[in-house]
């Protein structure tokens, strides 16, 4: 296991006049989660469709397992587990005809792959004569995943495999990748969810079509350049309006039930700003307010990301 | 909690059921939003929201029990409704090969606004949300998200309904699209919400968290998490939708 599982080097993808990914380079090491997170039109597909063989760079080069995902395609493919959004399953088959079908493609059977997917499969095995079509969507998911494993790859390609899905399903999800893992499996997944970052080894922020930064989510987090605070206080809204207005505010933004607000002195003192900021809201006419130093999660890192590196898009 | 602006709610849920043969997929909810309110409608994926925002809308006739939305009856006035009330989702928007503009036009003309209010609003929307005149097909997904709201305002609607409204959008444009959210409440616009972002929950005046066709909790998301000793929405919500 010398090489890394996937090497990407400086690909670039255009369709017409529009840039899908401009000079994308990274590695994944072998039974590594990485994780592409980005909003939709980011080009995480893209680059999906390239590292599975469905789709030809402009520019650069990659490898699956040291293969070259243009030269040795069909190589690529036998080896690859791909798992497109959207889940591509055949609605008018039954689920355990999917299973078989897309065994089948691979040259291998439903009790081969059995023991792999098993964790997964049983819990979709009891409506097994129902048609897809008819599946949740959380049992849909099960059912993509089961048809992406079951020719025993070494590696998974999940494109969005938690879009749409709820709170509870997505968090299943990421246990049950966390089991794959163990049993030796790369796994490149892509998610337009934040909070999904932290369930990763290592991810790449990706927005535009360029990766921002690549990093384990704790070192992401821990390189957020300036002082952050959350802050709570009563009418929101107003507060939210009055903070973008204080002296050194250099961005302000809702965080579930707080506040985060982000000074523009790097290394001032905190308890001397928290203090400072207390005092402004005071003046601003909120009572009740607080504000402590708290630190960075992947949510305020990446919109930082966003806003130092592109002028202003959205 | 929020007060209700007027006395009348502007949605006001009594018992409300839906079964599909045998199966019920909403049973027996009930509730009431205040005017003005931002309502978080949650639950897992088969929880029955969608039945209910389609009986509410007028687009499926419940079974039991009544609704009523800007004091119109869900089951006889369904026109009326329509009329009062605007509809959002992340599946269903705007039409790609209209421009910006032809957009506007076309549900204003559906909405039977005139042509000068049409042009007056046309040009404010454009100047609010710092759009140029263009092919909707062309625009970010965030833009797109933004724009489907403000037409979805076009005939100012006493609720807006919005489902899953940020899906799939970067944190920034999902952020700014609930301060315009925050400002549609402002000027009186109730707006009922489903979402898969638990952060987003906690931007609500009021949540209710539905499993199995029933609505199992329902306040403010500061009141529910001390009613139920959690930290966040997030914490509640596993907590609930696993149980069932």
């Amino acid at each position: 296991m010398t090489d890394p599982a996937v090497v990407v080097r400086n690909i670039s993808r255009k369709f017409g006049a529009t840039e899908a990914l401009t000079d994308i380079s990274f590695d994944v090491s072998h039974g590594e989660i990485f994780g592409l997170v980005g909003p939709d039109g980011a080009g995480k597909t893209t680059l999906f469709r390239i590292l599975t063989t469905l789709l030809i760079p402009d520019t650069g080069t990659a490898t699956v397992l040291g293969l070259d995902v243009v030269r040795d395609l069909w190589a690529v493919r036998s080896r690859v587990g791909y798992m497109p959004g959207k889940f591509s399953l055949y609605g008018d088959l039954t689920v355990e005809e999917n299973l078989t079908f897309f065994a089948s493609v691979f040259g291998t059977t439903v009790e081969k792959g059995y023991q792999l997917i098993a964790p997964i499969y049983r819990q979709i095995e009891p409506f097994k004569e129902r048609r897809a079509d008819a599946l949740s969507g959380g049992m849909k998911q099960k059912l993509a995943l089961s048809c992406a494993l079951v020719h025993r790859p070494d590696i998974l390609f999940l494109d969005e495999p938690t879009t749409g899905v709820d709170a509870v399903s997505r968090r299943e999800f990421w246990d049950q990748l966390g089991h794959l893992r163990e049993s030796g499996l790369t796994v490149v997944v892509s998610t337009p969810y934040m909070d999904e970052a932290i369930r990763c080894d290592r991810v790449g922020l990706i927005q535009g079509g360029r990766l921002l930064e690549i990093d384990a989510p704790a070192d992401i987090v821990r390189k957020y350049p300036l002082p952050l605070f959350a802050v709570t206080g009563n009418d929101r809204y107003r507060l939210l309006l009055a903070l973008r207005k204080a002296p050194h505010a250099h961005s302000v933004y809702p965080f579930g039930s707080e506040l985060h607000f982000t000074d523009d002195r790097a290394n001032a003192d905190l308890a001397m700003l928290s203090a400072e900021l207390e005092t402004y809201m005071k003046a601003q006419g909120f009572e009740d307010t607080t504000a402590h130093s708290i630190p960075a999660g992947i949510e305020d890192s990446f919109i930082e990301a966003i806003t130092s590196r592109t002028p202003r898009a959205s | 909690m929020t007060q209700p602006a007027t006395n009348e709610p502007a949605i006001a849920v009594k018992d409300l059921t839906r079964r599909f043969g045998d199966f019920t997929a909403v049973d027996n909810i009930t509730f009431d939003v205040g005017a003005g309110e931002v309502f978080g409608f949650l639950g897992a994926n088969g929880a029955g929201k969608t039945t209910a925002i389609k009986m509410l809308i007028g687009l499926l006739a419940p079974t039991s029990g009544s609704a009523h939305v800007a004091g119109l009856d869900v089951a006889t006035q369904t026109e009326q409704i329509r009329r009062r009330i605007g509809y959002m989702s992340q599946k269903f928007s705007l039409y790609e090969d209209l421009t910006v503009l032809e957009n506007i036009a076309l549900y204003g003309g559906i909405y039977g606004l005139t042509s000068r209010l049409i042009a007056e609003r046309s040009s404010t929307m454009l100047e609010t949300l710092g759009l140029t005149n263009q092919l909707v097909g062309k625009l970010p997904l965030g833009w797109k998200q933004k724009l489907a709201f403000s037409v979805a305002l076009l005939h100012e609607p006493a609720v807006i309904f919005l489902d899953e409204p940020t899906g799939g959008v970067d944190p920034i444009t999902r952020r700014q699209f609930w301060e315009l959210i925050y400002e549609a409440a402002a000027k009186g616009t109730t707006v009922f919400v489903t979402t898969h972002y638990m952060d987003e929950a906690e931007y609500c005046d009021r949540i209710s968290i539905m499993v199995d066709g029933r609505i199992v909790t329902l306040g403010s998301p500061r009141q529910l998490k001390a009613q139920w000793k959690v930290d966040t929405i997030d914490e509640l919500f596993v907590r609930l939708a696993r149980a069932s």
